[in-house]
């Protein structure tokens, strides 16, 4: 038994450490980096994945802590302020920082529900775009819209991951650097997320998902438990947000918008929500598909059409939108739903927000 | 700067075209409990066709008032039947969902909508003809021009039309009583179904006319303007009280002079740390404020705390 | 016998109407404490005034001496009552097990970081959950349903869930909202000896009922509600004979 456990994780392992480079030797580069891309919304999508599937929260204003993340590694790591801080500083620090953001947006929500706590999350997800859009003057925080370029890249032992390693005779590209430092970090996250689900707090979480007024009954104190949620997912954020900068080595307040909040929602939702390995394939597949796609749109239309009808870009987004009406409308669940998501979705059991009703 | 009386005149413009859009996002939330989230697009969509009308119809000699009117007009047919669509196609099918489904499907509308309109008219702002009467007048130290007035009149007239079908007709009585509780006023001989498309295609129209006014306000149409806008005219919404339609018409009335005269006074109340590059700040705090202090909004009734 | 709950002069308003006035009443420890009254007496709201569900608007609690100014029902709950609902509230998805887990809330400790790392604590704190929670499962009767879906199970073992989950909490006090409500004469009579074991094992009771065989047989003294106030608080053989209950229920004869 533990020894079939243990094939299965030296498998997985394996397949981890050698996914990127069947990826760059079979398809390039680029999708190298849409790897490391992927990792960085697993991470976001499990953080969200608190918020909204574990608690019952919904969030449409996350990608805000993102931001936060990123803006604050921006800070301390780029000729901006002319700071040079270490990673292992930084990390912490935004993840903190965003965390406290997650309870200061959390805090006025508390007692609202589904629909109103959505709009007013949604609104501090602007509010946070449009502060960093403008705090360039009097003094200049963000620099506004043109964002912050030049950011330190990660930099581990001392060695920017930029500059790539050579290792048994191969050259591993920065990416892959990239790829090895984000897998062990959502690695982390995927740990710490489940260890959360199967505990006390876990429990309350979900108790107060499902009957807010049951938990208060059961001695739960629901206001510092769903600040706790928020605070916990927008760390989570900022740990991505971070990561996100170093990696990009540029930010601006054109990547933290209401479309990213709702992507990553989607993630969620549509891989299936509170489910852990559901959220990360919803992850992986909202990154990967709209890749793919973008890669094949342009040459389809022409093998079909002759020519180029509809940017590729454009036909993402209302490709998007479509899919996000037929999901609702013929598999809401999810991909992988939990079995509540399920059973509610059948009609089975009471739904997310059914209040004084039996 | 601006005067105050200039303020008030700008944030009543603002504010009434806020109030036509709100009337919609209220009146469906009021029957089906759901936040349209692509009432929006349909605004823009509004103003894009009309655009659209004014310039084919520009090779005419027609008078461009005249040019204004039929191109509302063709507007108008146009949103409502986009609205109608998409609460047949998108919304009714999920009737009995949890809120989030709706909710999420709302969401896809609106990216589709905004899309298509890219796709459509591109990326770029386009020029709205000036077809309206548009001097200036001076009024108490401030200017108005007529198409501010032509705003609030057409604002005016129609949330008017519209309070006097809801409180007066008797569809406007099955509209109220389908909104209380669709089951017994099915049992009435209502048809919800129909009061529900209705309802849509009426709020449509209204999206249609502020969709007009506002491109005729700023001169500017634009495939995203329905986003910030929507998500404003919901605040007013809010503010006055979801459900109630004359919260609708208060809610917008107030926050547009809200936010003329924060975006007005900011600087100075602020010493020139913040701008009136914060206006759209505003409205999300209004928001936050009401939902979180007042839920119930200005004209609703105080929520008790019936278990 | 010493009073474990002191009501006293309880109002609470709703809007215009006034649910509740003047309510008094006094619950012993070990007792098994009935309410009753015809619909729309107040006996809910009485419940969730007690249970910090509603504020009420006038008067004073008093909980094992000591006042009960807190004002949200997680503080009542950690003061020592806990309650169930008139329409079952569990947590749907979770299983049996783990709703009566979470009842345990109160009597556990572990947070984030003791989760995160499975420090001994924790992983000592979570084994003793459990082993509590199946404890209890066996004492209402439903171990056997241990595993499954709090909604699948049938009717009876919901309400014996909730209950198990309300008793998790080790509380002085145990509300029951209705428990025995569209339960069969076999089910009321495995229901009867439940409260009487948990009486005997300590818990004071206190019950909304309509059974009115079970609230005589069960009870050691009854409370009788009307329009909001008390009109009566006797044992249930003085309060059966009592002209102003009688009439409540029945209605004043025709002369």
């Amino acid at each position: 038994m533990q020894n079939k456990k243990f094939a299965g994780f030296a498998l997985i392992a394996i397949a981890l450490i050698a996914l990127p480079i069947m990826v760059g030797m079979g398809f390039g580069n680029a999708w190298v980096r849409m790897l490391d891309f992927a990792l960085l919304y697993i991470m976001l999508a499990l953080g969200l994945n608190i918020v909204v599937g574990f608690a019952g929260l919904l969030d449409l204003g996350y990608i805000a802590f993102y931001a936060v993340g990123a803006y604050i590694y921006a800070l301390l790591a780029s000729p901006h302020f002319g700071l040079h801080w270490p990673l292992w500083a930084i990390l912490p620090i935004g993840a903190l920082v965003a965390g406290v953001f997650g309870i200061l947006l959390g805090a006025p929500t508390l007692r609202l529900r589904g629909d109103y706590l959505a709009i007013v999350t949604l609104g501090f997800g602007e509010i946070i775009r449009i502060f960093l859009n403008n705090l360039n003057a009097p003094i200049n925080i963000t620099n506004g819209p043109k964002g912050i370029a030049g950011i330190d890249p990660l930099t581990i032992a001392g060695q920017p991951l930029t500059k790539g390693m050579d290792l048994f005779g191969f050259h591993f590209h920065g990416l892959y650097l990239y790829y090895y430092l984000f897998v062990i970090l959502a690695l982390l996250i995927v740990l710490v997320t489940m260890r959360l689900e199967n505990s006390r707090i876990g429990r309350a979480w979900v108790a107060i998902r499902e009957d807010e007024i049951a938990a208060k009954a059961c001695g739960i104190n629901t206001r510092n438990v769903k600040l706790l949620a928020f605070a916990m997912g927008a760390s989570f954020g900022g740990v991505a947000g971070g990561l996100f900068s170093g990696f990009q080595q540029f930010v601006s307040p054109e990547s933290f918008g209401l479309f990213e909040s709702i992507m990553v929602l989607c993630m969620v939702v549509l891989g299936g929500m509170g489910n852990i390995p559901g959220v990360i394939l919803g992850a992986v597949v909202l990154t990967v598909l709209p890749e793919f796609f973008r890669y094949w749109a342009g040459p389809a239309q022409q093998a079909v059409f002759g020519q180029i009808f509809i940017d590729p870009e454009s036909m993402r987004l209302l490709l998007f939108g479509i899919a996000l009406i037929l999901v609702m409308r013929f598999r809401p669940m999810g991909l992988l739903p939990s079995a509540r998501r399920k059973a509610e979705l059948e009609h089975l059991a009471p739904s997310l927000d059914d209040e004084g009703k039996a | 700067m601006e005067t105050f009386v200039q303020q008030l005149i700008n944030g009543l413009t603002l504010g009434s075209i806020y109030a036509l859009v709100a009337l919609g996002y209220t009146m469906v939330y009021g029957i089906l409990g759901l936040i349209n989230f692509a009432h929006g697009e349909v605004v823009m969509i509004g103003a894009l066709v009309a655009l659209a009308a004014f310039k084919l119809l520009a090779a005419t000699m027609l008078p461009p008032v005249l040019i204004a009117l039929i191109g509302f007009g063709i507007a108008a047919m146009v949103c409502m039947a986009l609205g109608w669509s998409i609460e047949r196609i998108a919304y009714r099918p999920l009737r009995n969902a949890p809120r989030l489904a709706p909710l999420i499907t709302a969401i896809g509308v609106s990216l589709v909508l905004q899309q298509l309109a890219m796709l459509f008219w591109g990326r770029s702002y386009h020029a709205v003809p000036a077809l309206l009467p548009s001097e200036a007048h001076e009024i108490l130290g401030a200017r108005i021009n007529e198409v501010q007035i032509i705003i609030m009149l057409a604002a005016g007239m129609a949330m008017t039309g519209l309070i006097f079908l809801v409180q007066r007709s008797k569809l406007g009585r099955a509209m109220r009583a389908t909104a209380e509780n669709p089951q017994v006023a099915a049992l009435m001989g209502v048809d919800a179904n129909k009061i529900v498309a209705l309802t849509f295609v009426i709020g449509s129209a209204l999206a249609a006319l502020a969709g007009v006014l506002v491109s005729a306000n700023y001169g500017i149409a634009h495939y995203q303007m329905g986003f910030l806008l929507g998500l404003k005219a919901f605040t007013a919404a809010v503010l006055g009280g979801i459900g109630n339609i004359g919260g609708a018409v208060l809610g917008g009335v107030l926050l547009g002079i809200i936010e003329a005269l924060g975006a007005g006074y900011i600087g100075d109340l602020t010493g020139g740390v913040f701008g009136s590059n914060y206006q759209d700040v505003f409205a999300f705090f209004v928001l936050i404020g009401v939902l979180v202090f007042r839920p119930s909004g200005l004209m609703g009734e105080k929520v008790s705390e019936r278990a | 016998m010493s009073a474990l709950l002191e009501a006293i002069n309880i109002g609470k308003t709703f809007g215009g109407v006034q649910a509740l006035k003047d309510v008094s009443l006094t619950i012993n420890a070990g007792e098994i404490y009935g309410l009753i009254g015809p619909n729309g007496a107040g006996k809910t709201t009485f419940f969730n005034v007690i249970t910090g569900l509603y504020q009420r608007d006038g008067g004073e609690i008093r909980f094992d001496g000591v006042p009960l100014s807190l004002t949200s029902p997680h503080e009542v709950a950690a003061a020592g009552i806990a309650r169930t609902f008139q329409n079952i509230r569990l947590f749907a998805e979770m299983s049996a097990l783990e709703n009566v887990m979470v009842g345990r809330h109160l009597r556990s400790r572990s947070g984030v970081l003791g989760a995160v790392f499975r420090t001994a604590a924790t992983r000592a704190e979570e084994v003793a959950i459990k082993q509590k929670a199946t404890a209890l499962l066996e004492y209402v009767g439903i171990a056997a349903k241990a595993e499954i879906r709090a909604a699948s199970l049938s009717y009876g073992d919901q309400r014996r869930l909730e209950i198990a989950r309300a008793l998790a909490s080790e509380p002085k006090l145990l509300a029951l909202d209705e428990p025995a409500a569209g339960m069969n004469a076999t089910e009321t009579a495995g229901l009867r000896s439940l409260i009487e074991k948990i009486r005997k094992d300590g818990t004071t009771v206190l019950l909304i009922e309509h059974d009115v065989k079970l609230i005589m047989g069960l009870c050691d003294r009854v409370a009788v509600l009307d329009y909001g106030q008390k009109i009566a608080e006797d044992i249930p053989a003085n309060v059966q004979r009592d002209a102003g209950v009688i009439s409540a229920y029945l209605g004043v004869p025709n002369e």
